[in-house]
């Protein structure tokens, strides 16, 4: 049972232990706004899983567990099997993972709630790296960003994970960011009323971890949006949806200056990167005309 | 009370459809494979009304286990070698969450080189896991241990998962007579699955297995260890019981005509029946040769062994895993210990590996060493006891001077 120091406006505890201009909790809040008491989160190791609290103390209002770093859909799926079970089809089952437990190593079970259509909803906040351990290069670090285990710059671009996930056929699926928050939430509402496997990925700049003051995690997350670092989109029955049309696509120069991980980006880089969002793009918007 | 044929593995489907899961959920591997395809069967027909999770791995099992007991509902799923070893991880969950899951183990070598075969390594490399391990010697005890288990690791004063091991092949694919209960008997025994103190519900919020301060974390497993000690009396309860209602006696650890053996040796699976025969051909020759079968190693029963080998002079401790870099074999390891202080001689037997049988023959040998030792005539055994003698000749490299 759980007993309250501090009444919390919502669902998550004041005073959370993210870092300054960490939005991560702005997900959380506004994910679990949306979805109501009636939830079961599952959380991995990472930056989110302070949302799980520690010790004895728990940092939201809805039961959860913290599970193992690649097994969030695992045990969702268990989750939502058991309440099937005892006849109980209502409560969210709902995991909120980072990038690596998501890409790289969950990858798999992911994989396969997908394929199996779990009645689960996954959020992957996306910060393009691990965190939680110091910032070492995840599948989701985008080509040129320098993290700890990638001193000089990634030589390589990012995992698709929306394309993935598309070619698993899933109900609905979804790209957001922190930038547009009443669209994040529409986008949670959408997936909390739909069944089978939903997931959403969303785009959360981490200052500490890519080098810009606090003050401008929407900023850089907006700048990604213009320059086609991040497209929006919806997927829903096999059709895609995207977004407004990036401002300055491919030209990434701008979004790459408010940030020391690009600090060492070259021209080549700069140029490989941009070709590389313009592909993407002219690929999505391709598919979306099916 | 029905006499059923089953094999060890619809045993074990047998006993888990007994036990009325709601969820399921189990990957293939040979020697395990027909419990998961057996268990889709009894969904699929109605036998079993759960729901089956086709999950793409063992972690995924276990984990979808995991998750579904905290809600409240006993599942079930079973895995061999390196599908256990791939469950690893969340093992730890399950018990450190105090989730008692009950999973029939299959065993099977682990790999290199890969093997299909039985023996003990798979499930030895999860002893200190903080799950039961009991380890059985027929078919019949597949399911009667099974049943039994859920009773033990579900108990409020235990709440630790449970392992039941049946030997690849010479288990799992052997087909013996079992006497079956009835449904509802089984039922009456087993009882519906009573959530306990962590689960998952909306309306009893709490959040599980947060990051614990080194504060607390001490006493967490304080409390695991508290649990496998409660356990080993559960289990004496649960037996009794059981022989109560059904008429079999199971074990925590067996004597076989130990009272005044001078010999014995220690045995864990299935091997023991051959151990048994050889002992009754010993005795036939007036030899006092006695067997001591290690029913349950979690919790390991050191107070038992401790007392029924305090008589026996010379005692030879049989390993069906390698126990590479350790000083004897790991069940040896532990008779030894439980065993410290007393005058008894006990030597490490390794053998049996990725399925080399255990036959007759094999215990005629070690118990003629042991005899050698007791009569001074030799004061050390063959610890490898079934190797061939050209083992350095095999996938031997020339290095190149
Ligand atoms: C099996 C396993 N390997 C490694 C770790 C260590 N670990 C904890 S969190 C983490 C990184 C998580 O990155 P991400 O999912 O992107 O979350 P973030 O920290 O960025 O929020 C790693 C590698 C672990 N917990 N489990
Ligand atoms: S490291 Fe980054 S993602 Fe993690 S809490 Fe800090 S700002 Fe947020
Ligand atoms: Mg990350």
């Amino acid at each position: 049972m759980l007993t309250y120091k501090v009444q919390p406006k919502g669902a998550v505890s004041p005073g959370m232990n993210t870092c300054q201009g960490c939005m991560i909790d702005v997900i959380f809040r506004n994910a679990l706004d949306v979805l109501g008491d009636d939830t079961v989160l599952v959380i991995p190791p990472g930056c989110a899983a302070q949302f799980s609290g520690c010790g004895p103390e728990a940092s939201v209002t809805v039961p959860g567990i913290q599970g193992n770093l690649e097994n969030s859909a695992a045990l969702a799926t268990g989750i939502v099997n058991g309440f099937k079970h005892q006849g109980n089809e209502h409560t969210h089952v709902v995991v909120i993972a980072g990038d690596g437990g998501t890409v790289d190593i969950g990858l798999q079970s992911l994989s396969g709630a997908m394929e199996r259509n779990e009645n689960i909803l996954y959020i992957c906040y996306d910060n393009e790296a691990y965190m939680n351990t110091g910032i070492q290069g995840s599948s989701s670090t985008p080509l040129a960003a320098s993290t700890t285990t990638t001193p000089a710059g990634k030589p390589v671009n990012s995992k698709d994970l929306i394309q993935i996930v598309m070619a698993h056929h899933v109900p609905y699926a979804a790209t957001a960011s922190v930038a547009n928050i009443p669209d994040l939430r529409r986008k949670v509402e959408k997936a909390r009323d739909i069944r089978g496997c939903r997931v959403l990925h969303i785009m959360s700049p981490c200052p500490t971890g890519w080098g810009y003051s606090p003050a401008k995690t929407v900023e850089v997350a907006r700048e990604a949006i213009n320059s086609g670092a991040w497209v929006l989109l919806e997927y829903e029955n096999g059709k895609i949806t995207l977004g407004k049309r990036p401002s300055d696509l491919g030209n990434v120069e701008r979004y790459f200056s408010l940030q020391k991980r690009f600090r060492n980006a070259g021209e080549e880089a700069v140029r490989s990167a941009g070709e590389h969002i313009r592909e993407r793009y002219a690929w999505l918007e391709k598919m979306s005309r099916l | 009370m029905p006499v059923k044929l089953f094999d060890g593995n619809s045993a074990a489907v047998e006993s888990i459809r007994l036990a009325r899961p709601g969820v399921i959920a189990a990957y293939p591997i040979t020697p395990q494979s027909g419990i998961a395809e057996h268990l889709a069967d009894e969904v699929a027909d109605g036998r079993i009304r759960a729901e089956y999770v086709r999950v793409e791995s063992e972690h995924t099992a276990m984990s979808v286990a995991v998750g579904a007991q905290l809600t409240g509902v006993r599942v079930a799923t079973a895995t061999a070698s390196v599908g256990l070893a791939l469950m690893h991880e969340v093992c730890g969950v399950a018990a450190g969450c105090r989730v008692p899951i009950v999973m029939p183990v299959v065993n099977r070598s682990l790999v290199a080189p890969w093997s299909l075969w039985c023996d003990h390594s798979d499930t030895m490399a999860e002893r200190d896991t903080g799950w039961l391990q009991f380890y059985c010697a027929t078919v019949q005890e597949v399911l009667d241990l099974t049943l039994s288990a859920y009773r033990i690791a579900e108990h409020e004063d235990v709440l630790t998962p449970a392992m039941v091991c049946l030997d690849g092949f010479f288990l799992s694919h052997s087909m013996q007579r079992v006497d079956t209960p009835p449904d509802e008997d089984a039922w009456d025994f087993v009882k519906p699955y009573v959530r306990r103190n962590m689960y998952l519900d909306p309306k009893d919020v709490m959040f599980i297995n947060a990051l614990c301060p080194t504060f607390e974390h001490t006493e967490m497993k304080y409390q695991q260890m508290v649990g496998f000690g409660n356990a080993a009396r559960v289990a004496k309860d649960v037996f009794a019981e059981f022989e109560q209602r059904f008429g079999r006696k199971l074990h925590t650890v067996e004597s076989y005509r130990l009272e005044d053996a001078e010999v014995a040796v220690v045995t864990i699976g299935s091997m023991s029946g051959a151990a048994k025969y050889v002992v009754n051909q010993l005795r036939d020759r007036g030899i006092r040769a006695g067997m001591l079968r290690i029913c349950m190693f979690r919790p390991f029963p050191a107070d038992e062994i401790r007392e029924a080998l305090k008589n026996v002079k010379v005692i030879g401790v049989v390993d069906r895993s390698s126990g590479l870099g350790a000083a004897q074999g790991p069940v040896c390891s532990e008779v030894k210990a439980a065993c410290y202080g007393g005058t008894t001689k006990i030597f490490s037997f390794i053998g049996g590996i990725a399925g080399r049988d255990i036959s007759d023959i094999s215990f005629r040998r070690i118990f003629g060493e042991l005899l050698e030792v007791k009569d001074g005539k030799r004061d050390s055994c063959t610890c490898w006891f079934d190797t061939r003698e050209d083992a350095m000749d095999i996938r031997e490299v020339e290095v190149p001077c």
